[in-house]
């Protein structure tokens, strides 16, 4: 990649002797929408706060716009947005108040900031909100305003930790709706999730995480391609006998998996699968055909789930 | 290159420092405006009533009081030491509960710090806010006491700077201590060390009532140093005693800051 | 399915399952409750008893106290004070608590446990707390010989009674806001401070201005105190006086606790 906006190599953070990511290697270019994707502990958050400046590695390098946050973190914190996991809104100040401070936190001058805040309020679709104190916003409203506080200071990059974690679908899809305009408006956006369908739908590439190491990379749609097969038939024999029936099905499908409560089967053709087990006299009680997902991608690499 | 960029890189922002606790005071204002004003109103009630209470209560169980060779009114003993102590309440306020709170419940210190803000802004910027609060207190004090025709010498207009050290002292030193605490049990701790400082020190009676050994204890504390500081002042006794109580808070405020500022960045940016 | 709830037994015994949870939980705290409970009345007694008693024996002696030794006369106050606070803290606190931040009252009102026994459930733990205290507290007078054991053993049940009756309109207080931000701040402030200088505490209420007299009056804690004043060194209160103290302590602790449970009961069911 030439002229990456963030560049790391060999990237490793301990805590005591646990190791929190493992010497990781990636880098995101200008306009990118980058993911981090994985179950909850994988390191993702860490390489977020080493990538905010706001924590520093054990080993490995880290570039960001071609500096060394660790040397230079004022001024790497300048080019970014930051979106933490918890909304840390000023619970103090009313909507309109927060974005102006936040910028004042920049050293941004008022005047900027004015004319700013309309912009934001308007992207956040926080117009009729403007006065409200924070504790009044609901869980959307308040990531929504977390995101706009984060493009006051017109950042380079927006970091976003679990932008829609604790959301419900409707207010996920309005916020997945704005990170698209802004991805439309050429602003690099790395996020983390451990929704496989989040990072479908944001992300132009991504790498798959697990226990602080990198598993794979590529665009959701490669790694699909490359880790699993084009459909997946799910059937379920009821939680008792699952395990007993997998084995006679494990020679019917390229690749099989045995969860607690469901049987995954990965194929070409889902339906066709599905009459096969039937016509060899097995009755699933449920059953589904789906197209592949990164979920599935995750499950093959790890051998485990992204939410457990 | 975005404006927050220029910035960052013209004002040279260190680490530490990016040469703007002022926003700090901002953001005071605006949290002050909307709901922060009754503990400011009623923190100034609270030396008043003291005054009230053991003035007019127990200056007629008391009578006048005799320290080295003056005697004057017991009201008027009391009152420059109440005022040294609203203006370490004030400051003790701002700098342990409230930054306790900003601390580990609303983060907001760490939200600040993923901006190009760094450590030495914010403990500067919550001190000075602190400061200014400490100093309202005391004006407001001062007026009610001159009404009541308690400063008997022009040298008090020189309580206020007093005060305004003393507020400095105490939350610059409070906002240290407070950024070693996890939990709520460990503020309990800080009230707990406060309740007998405030009583010992000296406000309401001279403290050669207690034994030597005691005497020299209260005599290490700061509020005592602040109390014979403002007394200093009030009295017009301008003596080498007043520039130990300074640097005694200089200290104070020296050491307060560097621990603050070395903490933060220890909390926040490793 | 029936796990064998015995409802009957529930709905008898309620408030006191509700009262060993809130004393279950108080027992985690309990090093800071015992340092608050008996350190602060503590550094009291040693600070204004010791200290300002030496002052008001050079001032006016024992004439301004019914011939009562200062430290002696301050002490059933401050024992008054300690449970009020005790109790205070652990009505005001675990009802916000459990109405608003962790909505403890709501799941344990899904049970068959009444408001009205979660109320009183509380209210319990709290004299409890109070109680343990005072005894504490007690002993400590016996051992620094402030009072004489006998009959000012009466200053317990006395304490107990004067924190109950400010505790119950604590408990209704804390069930009725609904915007807990500045609420401490005002009750600190502004009914427990003044409460505490201006109930006759460190001098005989009739020191006072008469315009200032009626805090006294209407102040739970003047009664309990002039009653264990009474109890414990014959001040010379008439039967008539004590009988009213008596009755304005109870009255009070009865509409109080009436109207908080109410209150639980409204709340809840909302």
């Amino acid at each position: 990649m030439s002229n990456p906006l963030i560049s790391a190599r060999g990237l490793t953070k301990k805590f005591g002797d646990f190791t929190a990511v493992n010497a990781v290697d990636f880098d995101v270019a200008k306009g990118e929408s980058f993911g981090l994707l994985g179950p909850n502990g994988a390191g993702k958050s860490t390489i977020m706060r080493v990538l905010a400046a706001t924590s520093q590695r054990t080993s490995g390098t880290v570039e960001i716009l071609g500096k060394d946050p660790e040397l230079f973190g004022p001024l790497v914190r300048a080019h970014l947005g930051v979106v933490p996991q918890q909304d840390n809104l000023d619970g103090e100040l009313t909507v309109t108040e927060n974005l102006y401070i936040y910028g004042r936190y920049f050293g941004l001058s008022k005047k900027f900031i004015k004319n700013k805040i309309e912009e934001l309020l308007e992207f956040a679709q926080l117009e009729e909100k403007r006065d409200a104190k924070v504790e009044a916003l609901s869980g959307g409203m308040k990531r929504r305003l977390t995101i706009a506080r984060g493009l006051v200071s017109e950042p380079d990059i927006l970091l976003l930790d679990e932008p829609t974690t604790g959301l419900d679908p409707q207010a996920r899809h309005i916020l997945w709706d704005r990170l698209f305009r802004l991805k439309e408006q050429g602003v690099t956006l790395v996020l983390t999730t451990h929704f496989m369908d989040e990072a479908e739908q944001l992300c132009d590439r991504l790498v798959v995480m697990d226990k602080g190491s990198i598993m794979a990379e590529g665009s959701p749609a490669s790694l699909i391609k490359q880790y699993s097969s084009k459909e997946v038939l799910e059937v379920r024999f009821g939680s008792d006998r699952n395990k007993e029936i997998a084995p006679q099905l494990a020679t019917m499908c390229e690749r099989m998996e045995t969860l607690p409560d469901r049987i995954l089967m990965y194929t070409e053709d889902g339906e066709k699968l599905l009459e096969e087990i039937t016509h060899a006299g097995m009755h699933a009680t449920t059953s589904l055909v789906r197209r592949s997902s990164l979920e599935d991608v995750f499950l093959r690499l790890t051998g485990r789930t992204l939410i457990e | 290159m975005s404006n927050a960029v220029d910035i960052a890189m013209n004002r040279r922002s260190t680490a530490m420092y990016a040469g703007r606790p002022y926003v700090l005071l901002e953001r005071g204002w605006l949290a002050f405006r909307s709901t922060n004003w009754v503990p400011v109103v009623t923190g100034f009630v609270e030396p008043v009533l003291f005054l009230l209470a053991f003035g007019y209560g127990m200056g007629n169980l008391i009578g006048d009081v005799t320290t080295g060779n003056t005697t004057i009114d017991y009201t008027l003993f009391i009152a420059p030491g109440l005022l040294a102590n609203s203006a370490m309440n004030g400051a003790i306020y701002d700098s342990t509960w409230n930054v306790f709170w900003k601390l580990n419940e609303s983060k907001l210190y760490k939200t600040m710090l993923s901006t190009p803000l760094g450590p030495l802004d914010i403990a500067l910027g919550e001190i000075t806010w602190a400061l200014i609060r400490g100093l309202v207190y005391s004006i407001g004090f001062l007026t009610v006491v001159t009404a009541l025709g308690l400063t008997p010498s022009f040298w008090a207009i020189l309580a206020i700077p007093a005060a305004s050290l003393i507020a400095f002292g105490f939350a610059s030193f409070g906002m240290a201590v407070t950024s070693y605490f996890k939990t709520y049990q460990q503020m309990g701790f800080i009230n707990f060390v406060l309740l007998p400082m405030t009583l010992f020190s000296g406000s309401l009676y001279p403290i050669s009532v207690y034994p030597d050994w005691l005497e020299k204890i209260i005599m290490a504390l700061p509020l005592w140093h602040g109390i014979e500081l403002v007394r200093a002042f009030w009295f017009g006794e301008i003596n080498s005693g007043v520039f130990v109580h300074v640097t005694y808070f200089v200290v104070m405020i020296g050491i307060g800051l560097f621990v603050t500022s070395r903490r933060l960045r220890a909390l926040f940016l490793r | 399915m029936n796990a064998g709830i015995d409802v009957p037994t529930i709905q008898r015994f309620g408030a006191l399952y509700i009262a060993s949870a809130r004393l279950k939980s108080m027992s985690k705290w309990r090093t800071i409750i015992a340092a608050v409970d008996i350190g602060n009345p503590l550094f009291y007694l040693i600070a204004v008893g010791i200290g300002i008693g030496v002052m008001v024996e050079q001032g006016s002696g024992t004439s301004g106290t019914n011939g009562i030794k200062y430290i002696s006369f301050i002490a059933p106050a401050l024992l008054a004070n300690t449970a009020i606070t005790g109790i205070m803290d652990e009505t005001v606190f675990p009802t916000i608590e459990g109405f608003k931040w962790r909505k403890l009252f709501f799941a344990q009102n899904s049970t068959p446990i009444t408001g009205r026994q979660i109320a009183i459930g509380v209210y319990l733990a709290a004299l409890f707390r109070a109680l343990f205290a005072v005894i504490a507290y007690y002993i400590l007078l016996l051992a620094f010989d402030v009072v004489n054991f006998g009959i000012s053993i009466l200053l317990v049940p006395i304490a107990v009674l004067g924190g109950g009756a400010f505790g119950a309109l604590m408990l209704f207080a804390a069930a009725k806001i609904e915007k807990e931000d500045q609420f401490f701040n005002i009750l600190g402030r502004l009914v427990i401070m003044p409460m505490f200088l201006f109930s006759g505490t460190f001098f005989p209420l009739t020191s006072m201005p008469v315009y200032l007299q009626p805090i006294g009056w209407i102040s739970p804690l003047w009664h309990a105190t002039e009653l264990g004043r009474e109890s414990a060194f014959d001040y010379g209160i008439s039967t008539t006086m004590v009988v009213v103290h008596l009755v304005f302590l109870f009255t009070l602790l009865v509409i109080g606790l009436g109207l908080a449970t109410r209150q639980f009961e409204r709340r809840l069911s909302k």
